[in-house]
Protein backbone atom coordinates (compact mmCIF):
# COMPACT_ATOMS: atom_id res chain seq x y z
CA UNK A 1 0.00 0.00 0.00
CA UNK A 2 2.66 2.17 1.14
CA UNK A 3 4.75 1.41 -2.08
CA UNK A 4 1.84 2.78 -4.05
CA UNK A 5 1.21 5.85 -2.86
CA UNK A 6 4.73 6.00 -3.31
CA UNK A 7 4.71 5.53 -6.73
CA UNK A 8 1.48 8.03 -7.65
CA UNK A 9 3.60 10.38 -5.71
CA UNK A 10 6.90 10.04 -7.76
CA UNK A 11 4.56 9.84 -11.14
CA UNK A 12 3.05 13.06 -10.15
CA UNK A 13 6.11 15.17 -9.74
CA UNK A 14 7.27 13.48 -13.51
CA UNK A 15 3.91 14.39 -14.73
CA UNK A 16 4.26 18.06 -13.55
CA UNK A 17 8.03 18.32 -14.85
CA UNK A 18 7.26 16.42 -17.86
CA UNK A 19 3.70 17.31 -19.53
CA UNK A 20 4.94 20.90 -20.10
CA UNK A 21 7.85 19.74 -22.63
CA UNK A 22 6.18 16.85 -24.50
CA UNK A 23 3.14 19.68 -25.26
CA UNK A 24 5.48 21.71 -26.70
CA UNK A 25 7.50 18.54 -28.65
CA UNK A 26 4.05 17.68 -29.70
CA UNK A 27 3.28 21.07 -30.86
CA UNK A 28 6.02 21.03 -32.90
CA UNK A 29 4.07 18.76 -35.26
CA UNK A 30 1.23 20.53 -35.71
CA UNK A 31 0.00 21.89 -38.64
CA UNK A 32 -1.82 25.01 -36.89
CA UNK A 33 0.03 28.05 -35.77
CA UNK A 34 -2.30 28.02 -32.68
CA UNK A 35 -0.89 25.96 -30.20
CA UNK A 36 -3.79 24.91 -29.00
CA UNK A 37 -5.53 23.56 -31.54
CA UNK A 38 -4.66 20.41 -33.68
CA UNK A 39 -5.21 20.83 -37.49
CA UNK A 40 -2.89 17.60 -38.63
CA UNK A 41 0.63 16.55 -38.48
CA UNK A 42 3.39 17.94 -40.34
CA UNK A 43 7.01 18.88 -40.37
CA UNK A 44 6.94 22.62 -41.67
CA UNK A 45 8.45 23.78 -38.61
CA UNK A 46 11.79 21.86 -38.75
CA UNK A 47 12.31 22.71 -42.58
CA UNK A 48 11.77 26.38 -41.13
CA UNK A 49 13.85 26.25 -38.73
CA UNK A 50 16.68 25.03 -40.83
CA UNK A 51 16.00 27.60 -43.06
CA UNK A 52 16.19 30.22 -40.25
CA UNK A 53 19.23 32.39 -40.39
CA UNK A 54 18.78 33.88 -37.32
CA UNK A 55 18.34 30.71 -35.36
CA UNK A 56 21.44 29.05 -37.27
CA UNK A 57 23.62 32.03 -37.14
CA UNK A 58 23.03 32.36 -32.70
CA UNK A 59 23.57 28.82 -33.01
CA UNK A 60 26.86 29.09 -34.09
CA UNK A 61 28.02 31.73 -31.95
CA UNK A 62 26.53 30.23 -28.60
CA UNK A 63 29.05 27.65 -29.85
CA UNK A 64 31.70 29.57 -31.04
CA UNK A 65 31.76 31.68 -27.72
CA UNK A 66 31.05 28.77 -24.71
CA UNK A 67 34.00 26.59 -26.89
CA UNK A 68 36.16 29.95 -26.28
CA UNK A 69 35.26 30.32 -23.15
CA UNK A 70 35.44 27.13 -21.87
CA UNK A 71 39.25 26.35 -23.32
CA UNK A 72 40.26 29.48 -21.46
CA UNK A 73 38.29 29.24 -18.13
CA UNK A 74 39.88 25.67 -18.00
CA UNK A 75 43.61 26.68 -18.11
CA UNK A 76 43.22 29.91 -15.86
CA UNK A 77 40.67 27.54 -13.30
CA UNK A 78 43.37 25.09 -13.45
CA UNK A 79 46.34 27.27 -12.64
CA UNK A 80 44.70 28.80 -10.59
CA UNK A 81 43.53 25.81 -8.48
CA UNK A 82 47.17 24.80 -8.25
CA UNK A 83 48.29 28.42 -6.92
CA UNK A 84 44.82 27.91 -4.30
CA UNK A 85 46.17 24.44 -3.42
CA UNK A 86 49.54 25.90 -2.42
CA UNK A 87 48.44 29.04 -0.14
CA UNK A 88 48.50 29.81 3.54
CA UNK A 89 44.79 29.04 4.99
CA UNK A 90 44.56 32.92 5.32
CA UNK A 91 45.06 33.75 1.76
CA UNK A 92 43.17 30.39 0.62
CA UNK A 93 40.09 31.36 2.26
CA UNK A 94 39.87 35.13 0.64
CA UNK A 95 40.92 33.35 -2.56
CA UNK A 96 38.06 30.97 -2.37
CA UNK A 97 35.22 33.52 -1.35
CA UNK A 98 36.06 35.63 -4.47
CA UNK A 99 35.49 32.89 -6.04
CA UNK A 100 32.43 31.73 -4.96
CA UNK A 101 31.56 35.56 -5.90
CA UNK A 102 29.95 34.92 -9.25
CA UNK A 103 27.68 31.66 -7.53
CA UNK A 104 26.39 33.46 -4.88
CA UNK A 105 25.76 36.54 -6.30
CA UNK A 106 22.51 36.76 -8.25
CA UNK A 107 22.67 36.54 -12.20
CA UNK A 108 21.45 39.67 -12.96
CA UNK A 109 23.97 41.39 -10.98
CA UNK A 110 26.58 40.35 -12.23
CA UNK A 111 25.13 40.56 -15.57
CA UNK A 112 24.56 44.32 -15.25
CA UNK A 113 27.76 45.41 -13.33
CA UNK A 114 29.72 43.71 -16.61
CA UNK A 115 27.73 45.76 -18.37
CA UNK A 116 28.47 48.40 -16.47
CA UNK A 117 32.22 47.90 -16.67
CA UNK A 118 32.22 47.26 -20.14
CA UNK A 119 30.72 50.66 -20.94
CA UNK A 120 32.73 52.73 -18.71
CA UNK A 121 36.16 50.84 -20.49
CA UNK A 122 34.21 51.73 -23.67
CA UNK A 123 34.48 48.11 -24.63
CA UNK A 124 31.77 47.67 -27.50
CA UNK A 125 29.08 45.04 -26.58
CA UNK A 126 29.77 41.53 -28.79
CA UNK A 127 31.92 39.41 -29.18
CA UNK A 128 34.62 40.13 -27.01
CA UNK A 129 32.53 41.44 -24.06
CA UNK A 130 30.09 38.38 -24.40
CA UNK A 131 33.54 35.72 -23.99
CA UNK A 132 35.06 37.86 -20.86
CA UNK A 133 31.41 37.51 -19.21
CA UNK A 134 31.25 33.68 -20.32
CA UNK A 135 35.30 33.57 -18.84
CA UNK A 136 34.07 35.11 -15.45
CA UNK A 137 30.84 32.77 -14.66
CA UNK A 138 32.68 29.64 -15.32
CA UNK A 139 36.06 29.64 -13.90
CA UNK A 140 34.45 29.48 -10.42
CA UNK A 141 33.38 25.81 -11.82
CA UNK A 142 37.01 24.48 -12.88
CA UNK A 143 38.35 25.92 -9.52
CA UNK A 144 35.57 23.99 -7.40
CA UNK A 145 35.93 20.75 -9.29
CA UNK A 146 39.80 20.40 -10.27
CA UNK A 147 40.82 21.77 -6.51
CA UNK A 148 39.44 18.40 -4.87
CA UNK A 149 41.66 16.01 -7.12
CA UNK A 150 44.55 18.12 -5.95
CA UNK A 151 43.75 17.41 -2.59
CA UNK A 152 42.83 13.82 -2.99
CA UNK A 153 46.59 13.57 -5.27
CA UNK A 154 49.19 11.33 -3.29
CA UNK A 155 51.64 14.98 -2.27
CA UNK A 156 54.52 12.20 -2.28
CA UNK A 157 54.00 11.23 -5.77
CA UNK A 158 55.80 14.57 -7.24
CA UNK A 159 58.22 14.32 -4.82
CA UNK A 160 58.85 11.05 -5.91
CA UNK A 161 59.18 11.72 -9.51
CA UNK A 162 61.73 14.71 -8.76
CA UNK A 163 63.73 12.65 -6.70
CA UNK A 164 63.89 10.00 -9.35
CA UNK A 165 65.34 12.90 -11.62
CA UNK A 166 62.00 14.12 -13.25
CA UNK A 167 62.03 17.87 -13.74
CA UNK A 168 59.19 19.95 -12.20
CA UNK A 169 57.75 20.35 -15.78
CA UNK A 170 58.35 17.02 -16.49
CA UNK A 171 57.00 15.61 -13.23
CA UNK A 172 54.11 18.05 -13.30
CA UNK A 173 52.91 16.89 -17.03
CA UNK A 174 53.67 13.05 -16.46
CA UNK A 175 52.51 13.24 -12.86
CA UNK A 176 49.86 15.80 -11.42
CA UNK A 177 48.25 16.33 -14.72
CA UNK A 178 46.93 12.89 -15.45
CA UNK A 179 46.24 12.88 -11.56
CA UNK A 180 43.48 16.12 -11.74
CA UNK A 181 42.35 15.09 -15.69
CA UNK A 182 38.90 13.95 -14.62
CA UNK A 183 38.47 17.16 -12.34
CA UNK A 184 39.80 19.45 -15.37
CA UNK A 185 37.34 17.56 -17.58
CA UNK A 186 34.60 18.16 -15.42
CA UNK A 187 35.03 21.60 -14.97
CA UNK A 188 35.58 22.04 -18.71
CA UNK A 189 32.05 20.31 -19.52
CA UNK A 190 30.67 22.37 -16.93
CA UNK A 191 31.38 25.45 -18.23
CA UNK A 192 30.37 24.81 -21.87
CA UNK A 193 27.07 23.44 -20.43
CA UNK A 194 26.63 26.73 -18.18
CA UNK A 195 27.96 29.10 -20.99
CA UNK A 196 25.63 27.36 -23.49
CA UNK A 197 22.80 27.26 -21.26
CA UNK A 198 23.34 31.51 -20.19
CA UNK A 199 20.66 34.11 -20.37
CA UNK A 200 20.92 36.52 -18.11
CA UNK A 201 24.40 37.56 -18.22
CA UNK A 202 24.51 37.29 -22.17
CA UNK A 203 20.92 39.57 -22.33
CA UNK A 204 23.42 41.89 -20.64
CA UNK A 205 26.33 42.12 -22.48
CA UNK A 206 25.29 41.08 -26.27
CA UNK A 207 25.40 43.75 -28.95
CA UNK A 208 23.41 43.63 -31.95
CA UNK A 209 25.01 41.28 -33.77
CA UNK A 210 26.44 38.78 -31.14
CA UNK A 211 23.53 37.58 -29.84
CA UNK A 212 23.39 33.66 -28.79
CA UNK A 213 20.50 31.07 -29.09
CA UNK A 214 19.03 31.78 -25.74
CA UNK A 215 18.78 35.49 -26.59
CA UNK A 216 17.42 34.66 -30.13
CA UNK A 217 14.83 32.25 -28.47
CA UNK A 218 13.90 35.01 -26.13
CA UNK A 219 12.71 37.44 -28.83
CA UNK A 220 10.99 34.90 -30.46
CA UNK A 221 9.15 34.26 -27.62
CA UNK A 222 8.04 37.65 -27.19
CA UNK A 223 6.18 37.40 -30.23
CA UNK A 224 3.68 35.06 -28.79
CA UNK A 225 3.32 32.60 -31.60
CA UNK A 226 6.29 30.83 -33.45
CA UNK A 227 6.49 26.87 -33.73
CA UNK A 228 9.89 27.08 -34.75
CA UNK A 229 10.82 27.40 -30.62
CA UNK A 230 8.82 24.79 -30.28
CA UNK A 231 10.66 22.46 -33.03
CA UNK A 232 13.94 23.66 -31.51
CA UNK A 233 12.87 22.61 -28.11
CA UNK A 234 12.12 18.88 -29.54
CA UNK A 235 15.44 18.77 -31.22
CA UNK A 236 17.19 19.68 -28.18
CA UNK A 237 14.96 17.65 -25.90
CA UNK A 238 16.43 14.46 -28.11
CA UNK A 239 19.69 15.72 -28.37
CA UNK A 240 19.98 16.52 -24.48
CA UNK A 241 18.40 12.61 -23.97
CA UNK A 242 20.93 11.04 -25.96
CA UNK A 243 24.11 12.53 -24.56
CA UNK A 244 22.12 11.69 -20.50
CA UNK A 245 21.73 8.24 -21.53
CA UNK A 246 25.17 7.94 -23.40
CA UNK A 247 26.86 9.34 -20.16
CA UNK A 248 25.28 7.44 -18.00
CA UNK A 249 25.52 3.93 -19.67
CA UNK A 250 29.42 4.74 -19.57
CA UNK A 251 29.18 5.17 -16.28
CA UNK A 252 27.39 2.22 -15.11
CA UNK A 253 29.68 0.11 -17.34
CA UNK A 254 33.22 1.88 -15.97
CA UNK A 255 31.61 0.78 -12.18
CA UNK A 256 33.25 -2.61 -11.44
CA UNK A 257 31.19 -5.34 -10.95
CA UNK A 258 31.66 -6.23 -7.54
CA UNK A 259 31.12 -2.63 -6.44
CA UNK A 260 27.69 -2.79 -8.55
CA UNK A 261 26.86 -5.88 -7.04
CA UNK A 262 27.61 -4.48 -3.23
CA UNK A 263 25.81 -1.54 -4.17
CA UNK A 264 22.60 -3.35 -5.09
CA UNK A 265 22.69 -5.73 -2.59
CA UNK A 266 22.90 -2.78 0.21
CA UNK A 267 20.25 -0.70 -1.97
CA UNK A 268 17.87 -4.21 -1.60
CA UNK A 269 18.45 -4.63 2.32
CA UNK A 270 17.24 -0.76 2.30
CA UNK A 271 14.20 -1.56 0.44
CA UNK A 272 13.23 -3.87 3.29
CA UNK A 273 13.41 -1.16 5.50
CA UNK B 1 54.85 28.10 -13.45
CA UNK B 2 54.84 24.46 -13.95
CA UNK B 3 56.04 23.67 -10.15
CA UNK B 4 53.25 22.07 -8.28
CA UNK B 5 54.53 24.04 -5.88
CA UNK B 6 54.07 27.46 -7.25
CA UNK B 7 51.89 29.77 -5.60
CA UNK B 8 52.00 32.21 -7.94
CA UNK B 9 49.64 29.70 -10.48
CA UNK B 10 46.74 31.91 -9.28
CA UNK B 11 48.29 35.13 -10.27
CA UNK B 12 46.24 35.39 -13.26
CA UNK B 13 43.20 34.08 -11.82
CA UNK B 14 43.30 37.03 -9.32
CA UNK B 15 44.08 39.58 -11.24
CA UNK B 16 41.20 38.30 -13.71
CA UNK B 17 38.63 38.28 -10.94
CA UNK B 18 39.58 41.51 -9.84
CA UNK B 19 38.73 42.80 -12.83
CA UNK B 20 35.90 41.03 -14.35
CA UNK B 21 34.27 40.98 -10.96
CA UNK B 22 35.47 43.00 -7.62
CA UNK B 23 35.82 45.85 -9.98
CA UNK B 24 32.19 45.58 -11.65
CA UNK B 25 30.71 45.02 -8.52
CA UNK B 26 32.64 48.24 -7.16
CA UNK B 27 30.96 49.97 -9.76
CA UNK B 28 27.60 48.67 -8.65
CA UNK B 29 28.80 50.32 -5.89
CA UNK B 30 29.75 53.40 -7.15
CA UNK B 31 27.32 54.13 -9.83
CA UNK B 32 24.53 53.66 -6.34
CA UNK B 33 25.52 56.70 -4.43
CA UNK B 34 26.26 59.47 -7.62
CA UNK B 35 24.58 60.93 -9.83
CA UNK B 36 25.31 63.14 -13.01
CA UNK B 37 24.12 66.65 -13.19
CA UNK B 38 24.66 69.30 -14.80
CA UNK B 39 26.87 72.40 -14.34
CA UNK B 40 28.32 75.19 -15.52
CA UNK B 41 31.89 76.44 -16.25
CA UNK B 42 33.24 77.12 -12.52
CA UNK B 43 31.52 74.00 -11.40
CA UNK B 44 28.71 75.25 -9.86
CA UNK B 45 25.49 72.45 -9.51
CA UNK B 46 22.74 73.98 -11.77
CA UNK B 47 19.29 72.38 -11.86
CA UNK B 48 18.10 71.03 -15.00
CA UNK B 49 15.74 74.21 -15.97
CA UNK B 50 19.01 76.76 -15.78
CA UNK B 51 21.00 74.63 -17.52
CA UNK B 52 18.57 74.39 -20.63
CA UNK B 53 17.85 77.97 -20.00
CA UNK B 54 21.62 79.11 -20.35
CA UNK B 55 21.88 76.27 -23.53
CA UNK B 56 18.76 78.05 -25.43
CA UNK B 57 20.75 81.35 -24.88
CA UNK B 58 23.90 79.83 -25.86
CA UNK B 59 22.18 78.19 -29.58
CA UNK B 60 20.63 81.76 -29.98
CA UNK B 61 23.58 83.51 -29.90
CA UNK B 62 25.67 80.43 -32.13
CA UNK B 63 23.12 80.51 -34.42
CA UNK B 64 23.69 85.00 -34.93
CA UNK B 65 26.89 84.35 -34.88
CA UNK B 66 26.99 81.65 -37.64
CA UNK B 67 29.55 79.32 -35.56
CA UNK B 68 29.86 76.07 -37.35
CA UNK B 69 28.52 73.10 -35.09
CA UNK B 70 32.12 72.10 -33.97
CA UNK B 71 32.94 75.59 -32.63
CA UNK B 72 29.84 75.35 -30.21
CA UNK B 73 31.24 74.93 -27.09
CA UNK B 74 28.56 74.72 -24.20
CA UNK B 75 29.55 76.21 -21.18
CA UNK B 76 26.83 73.83 -19.70
CA UNK B 77 28.67 70.45 -18.67
CA UNK B 78 28.06 67.58 -16.86
CA UNK B 79 29.21 66.39 -13.54
CA UNK B 80 28.93 63.29 -11.47
CA UNK B 81 28.34 64.07 -7.50
CA UNK B 82 27.67 61.95 -4.06
CA UNK B 83 24.07 61.27 -3.32
CA UNK B 84 21.88 58.89 -1.12
CA UNK B 85 18.84 59.77 -3.43
CA UNK B 86 18.95 56.76 -5.12
CA UNK B 87 19.40 54.58 -2.44
CA UNK B 88 16.40 56.64 -1.30
CA UNK B 89 14.70 56.25 -4.46
CA UNK B 90 14.90 52.32 -3.65
CA UNK B 91 12.26 52.69 -0.77
CA UNK B 92 10.03 53.31 -3.61
CA UNK B 93 9.99 49.97 -5.09
CA UNK B 94 9.30 48.87 -1.42
CA UNK B 95 5.92 46.95 -2.47
CA UNK B 96 7.77 45.71 -5.47
CA UNK B 97 10.33 44.17 -3.55
CA UNK B 98 7.78 42.73 -0.80
CA UNK B 99 5.94 41.17 -2.98
CA UNK B 100 8.97 39.53 -4.90
CA UNK B 101 11.00 38.18 -1.37
CA UNK B 102 7.17 36.99 -0.88
CA UNK B 103 6.47 34.92 -4.18
CA UNK B 104 10.07 33.54 -3.91
CA UNK B 105 9.55 32.71 -0.45
CA UNK B 106 6.19 31.01 -1.42
CA UNK B 107 7.76 29.44 -4.19
CA UNK B 108 11.06 27.86 -2.03
CA UNK B 109 8.40 26.60 0.70
CA UNK B 110 6.56 25.09 -2.28
CA UNK B 111 9.69 23.28 -3.81
CA UNK B 112 10.72 22.17 -0.02
CA UNK B 113 7.18 19.87 0.57
CA UNK B 114 6.84 18.49 -2.87
CA UNK B 115 10.97 18.00 -3.47
CA UNK B 116 11.59 16.22 0.12
CA UNK B 117 9.52 13.62 0.28
CA UNK B 118 10.42 12.83 -3.58
CA UNK B 119 14.77 13.10 -2.41
CA UNK B 120 13.57 10.80 0.27
CA UNK B 121 12.13 8.53 -1.52
CA UNK B 122 14.74 8.18 -4.27
CA UNK B 123 17.41 8.11 -1.60
CA UNK B 124 15.78 4.65 -0.34
CA UNK B 125 15.65 3.17 -4.09
CA UNK B 126 17.54 0.47 -5.45
CA UNK B 127 20.94 1.41 -6.89
CA UNK B 128 20.25 1.07 -10.19
CA UNK B 129 16.47 2.53 -9.94
CA UNK B 130 18.56 6.09 -7.91
CA UNK B 131 20.56 6.83 -11.25
CA UNK B 132 17.60 6.78 -13.27
CA UNK B 133 15.64 8.98 -11.28
CA UNK B 134 18.21 11.22 -10.56
CA UNK B 135 18.32 11.17 -14.60
CA UNK B 136 14.82 11.92 -14.97
CA UNK B 137 15.10 14.66 -11.99
CA UNK B 138 17.82 16.88 -14.09
CA UNK B 139 16.92 16.45 -17.75
CA UNK B 140 14.79 18.92 -17.71
CA UNK B 141 16.71 21.17 -16.28
CA UNK B 142 18.99 21.07 -19.13
CA UNK B 143 16.63 22.42 -21.23
CA UNK B 144 17.23 25.71 -21.23
CA UNK B 145 14.61 27.77 -18.97
CA UNK B 146 13.09 30.31 -21.74
CA UNK B 147 11.71 27.18 -23.07
CA UNK B 148 10.39 25.81 -20.04
CA UNK B 149 8.84 28.86 -19.07
CA UNK B 150 7.23 29.19 -22.46
CA UNK B 151 6.06 25.82 -22.22
CA UNK B 152 3.79 26.95 -19.54
CA UNK B 153 2.48 30.20 -21.67
CA UNK B 154 0.86 27.50 -23.77
CA UNK B 155 -0.63 25.73 -20.73
CA UNK B 156 -1.65 28.63 -19.17
CA UNK B 157 -2.82 30.78 -21.46
CA UNK B 158 -6.81 31.62 -21.79
CA UNK B 159 -7.51 29.52 -24.11
CA UNK B 160 -4.67 27.08 -23.22
CA UNK B 161 -4.91 23.66 -22.93
CA UNK B 162 -5.92 23.40 -19.68
CA UNK B 163 -8.76 25.86 -19.99
CA UNK B 164 -9.75 23.66 -22.43
CA UNK B 165 -8.89 20.48 -20.62
CA UNK B 166 -11.49 21.81 -18.02
CA UNK B 167 -13.76 23.01 -20.54
CA UNK B 168 -14.67 19.39 -20.98
CA UNK B 169 -16.12 18.93 -18.05
CA UNK B 170 -17.61 22.33 -18.04
CA UNK B 171 -15.76 24.28 -15.80
CA UNK B 172 -13.79 27.74 -16.84
CA UNK B 173 -12.22 29.42 -18.26
CA UNK B 174 -10.09 30.47 -15.48
CA UNK B 175 -7.81 33.64 -15.81
CA UNK B 176 -4.46 31.85 -14.69
CA UNK B 177 -1.53 33.67 -17.13
CA UNK B 178 -0.50 36.97 -15.79
CA UNK B 179 -1.72 36.11 -12.41
CA UNK B 180 0.91 36.24 -9.16
CA UNK B 181 0.02 32.32 -9.18
CA UNK B 182 1.24 31.92 -12.41
CA UNK B 183 4.65 33.47 -11.76
CA UNK B 184 5.05 30.97 -8.34
CA UNK B 185 4.33 28.41 -10.40
CA UNK B 186 7.43 29.14 -13.18
CA UNK B 187 9.77 29.64 -10.30
CA UNK B 188 8.36 26.53 -8.41
CA UNK B 189 8.74 24.13 -11.85
CA UNK B 190 12.21 25.66 -12.81
CA UNK B 191 13.89 25.35 -9.68
CA UNK B 192 12.32 22.48 -8.20
CA UNK B 193 15.08 19.93 -9.24
CA UNK B 194 17.65 22.99 -7.29
CA UNK B 195 15.72 21.48 -4.33
CA UNK B 196 15.94 18.00 -5.27
CA UNK B 197 18.95 17.23 -6.12
CA UNK B 198 21.13 18.95 -3.25
CA UNK B 199 18.27 17.06 -0.91
CA UNK B 200 19.25 13.72 -2.29
CA UNK B 201 22.87 14.05 -1.62
CA UNK B 202 22.43 14.28 1.90
CA UNK B 203 19.80 11.52 2.34
CA UNK B 204 21.94 8.73 0.49
CA UNK B 205 24.58 9.22 2.63
CA UNK B 206 22.06 8.26 5.38
CA UNK B 207 22.22 4.66 6.38
CA UNK B 208 19.56 2.34 6.31
CA UNK B 209 21.10 1.06 9.43
CA UNK B 210 20.69 3.71 11.06
CA UNK B 211 16.96 4.07 10.34
CA UNK B 212 16.79 0.62 11.73
CA UNK B 213 18.59 1.24 14.81
CA UNK B 214 15.66 4.08 15.29
CA UNK B 215 12.57 1.77 14.69
CA UNK B 216 14.39 -1.45 16.91
CA UNK B 217 14.56 1.34 19.85
CA UNK B 218 10.92 1.59 19.12
CA UNK B 219 10.27 4.97 16.73
CA UNK B 220 7.50 4.63 14.52
CA UNK B 221 7.48 6.22 10.69
CA UNK B 222 6.56 10.04 11.75
CA UNK B 223 9.80 9.69 15.16
CA UNK B 224 11.84 8.12 12.37
CA UNK B 225 11.60 10.96 9.69
CA UNK B 226 11.08 13.75 12.80
CA UNK B 227 14.04 13.17 14.42
CA UNK B 228 16.39 10.67 12.45
CA UNK B 229 15.78 11.82 8.53
CA UNK B 230 15.14 15.41 9.52
CA UNK B 231 18.13 16.79 11.66
CA UNK B 232 21.12 14.92 9.03
CA UNK B 233 19.42 16.41 6.25
CA UNK B 234 19.45 19.78 7.56
CA UNK B 235 22.38 20.52 5.48
CA UNK B 236 20.77 19.53 2.29
CA UNK B 237 17.37 21.46 3.28
CA UNK B 238 19.76 24.54 3.15
CA UNK B 239 21.22 24.53 0.27
CA UNK B 240 18.23 23.59 -1.41
CA UNK B 241 16.89 26.59 0.09
CA UNK B 242 19.52 29.01 -1.23
CA UNK B 243 19.45 27.12 -4.26
CA UNK B 244 15.69 27.87 -4.93
CA UNK B 245 15.46 30.86 -3.43
CA UNK B 246 17.95 33.57 -4.67
CA UNK B 247 17.29 32.70 -8.55
CA UNK B 248 13.51 33.02 -7.28
CA UNK B 249 14.10 36.12 -5.90
CA UNK B 250 16.21 37.90 -9.02
CA UNK B 251 14.80 36.71 -11.92
CA UNK B 252 12.78 38.73 -14.38
CA UNK B 253 12.52 36.57 -17.69
CA UNK B 254 10.01 34.22 -15.60
CA UNK B 255 7.67 37.00 -14.60
CA UNK B 256 7.89 38.27 -17.99
CA UNK B 257 6.68 35.55 -19.59
CA UNK B 258 4.18 34.46 -17.50
CA UNK B 259 3.34 37.82 -15.34
CA UNK B 260 2.07 39.92 -18.44
CA UNK B 261 4.11 42.70 -17.12
CA UNK B 262 1.67 43.64 -14.28
CA UNK B 263 3.31 41.29 -11.58
CA UNK B 264 6.93 42.64 -11.75
CA UNK B 265 9.76 41.92 -9.38
CA UNK B 266 13.01 43.10 -8.48
CA UNK B 267 14.85 41.92 -11.28
CA UNK B 268 12.44 43.59 -13.49
CA UNK B 269 13.26 46.82 -12.18
CA UNK B 270 16.93 46.03 -12.58
CA UNK B 271 16.62 45.58 -16.42
CA UNK B 272 14.14 48.48 -16.69
CA UNK B 273 16.64 50.79 -15.20
CA UNK B 274 19.26 49.08 -17.70
CA UNK B 275 17.75 48.14 -20.88
CA UNK B 276 14.01 49.13 -20.30
CA UNK B 277 12.39 52.32 -21.09
CA UNK B 278 13.36 54.17 -17.32
CA UNK B 279 16.63 54.25 -18.41
CA UNK B 280 18.69 55.02 -15.04
CA UNK B 281 21.62 52.86 -14.46
CA UNK B 282 22.62 55.02 -11.16
CA UNK B 283 18.73 53.99 -9.12
CA UNK B 284 19.58 50.39 -11.26
CA UNK B 285 22.70 49.85 -9.43
CA UNK B 286 21.06 51.08 -6.03
CA UNK B 287 18.32 48.73 -6.80
CA UNK B 288 20.88 45.70 -7.18
CA UNK B 289 23.02 46.65 -4.09
CA UNK B 290 19.86 46.38 -2.25
CA UNK B 291 19.36 42.89 -3.89
CA UNK B 292 23.00 42.03 -3.40
CA UNK B 293 22.72 42.87 0.46
CA UNK B 294 19.93 41.22 0.94
CA UNK B 295 20.76 37.68 -0.32
CA UNK B 296 24.14 38.23 1.52
CA UNK B 297 22.11 38.71 4.66
CA UNK B 298 19.99 35.38 3.66
CA UNK B 299 23.01 33.36 2.42
CA UNK B 300 25.01 34.56 5.85
CA UNK B 301 21.72 33.42 8.20
CA UNK B 302 21.03 29.64 6.37
CA UNK B 303 25.17 29.18 7.09
CA UNK B 304 24.88 30.41 10.55
CA UNK B 305 22.17 26.96 10.57
CA UNK B 306 24.99 24.99 8.64
CA UNK B 307 28.85 24.58 10.41
CA UNK B 308 30.21 22.50 7.92
CA UNK B 309 32.98 23.75 6.01
CA UNK B 310 31.77 25.04 2.10
CA UNK B 311 35.94 25.16 1.09
CA UNK B 312 35.30 21.79 -0.62
CA UNK B 313 33.02 22.41 -3.25
CA UNK B 314 29.92 23.64 -2.68
CA UNK B 315 27.86 23.65 -5.62
CA UNK B 316 24.40 25.86 -5.96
Amino acid sequence: MRKLTNRIYIGLVFLFLYIPIFVLIANSFNASKSRTVWTGFTFDWYVKLFHNETILGSLLNTLIIALVASVAATLLGTLAAIGIYNMKKVTRTIVMNISYLPIINPEIVTGVSLMLLFVAMKIELGYVTLILAHITFCVPYVILNVLPKLRQMDRNLYEAALDLGCTPTLAFRKVVIPEIMPGIMTGFLMSITYSIDDFVISYFTHGATSQTLPITIFSMTRRKVSPEVNALSAILFVVILAIMIIMNVSEMRKLPEDQRRRAAKAAKKGGRA
Amino acid sequence: MNNLRSRLAATPYLAWMIIFMVVPLALIVVFAFTTTVPCDAEGNILTDEEAYLIQEEETLIWEEQGTPEEERVSAVSEKTIFTVQNILEVNKYMPTMLSSIWMALVATVICLLIGYPLAYMISRMHFVSQKMMLMLVMLPMWMNFLLRTYAWMTLLERNGLINRFLGLFGVGPFNMINTQGAVILGMIYNYLPFMILPLYSVMTKIENTTIEAAQDLGANRLTVMWRVVVPLSVPGINSGITAVFIPSVSTFIISRMLGGGTNMLIGDLIDLQFLGNAYNPNLGSAISLVLMVFILLCMSITNAFDMEDKEGGMLL
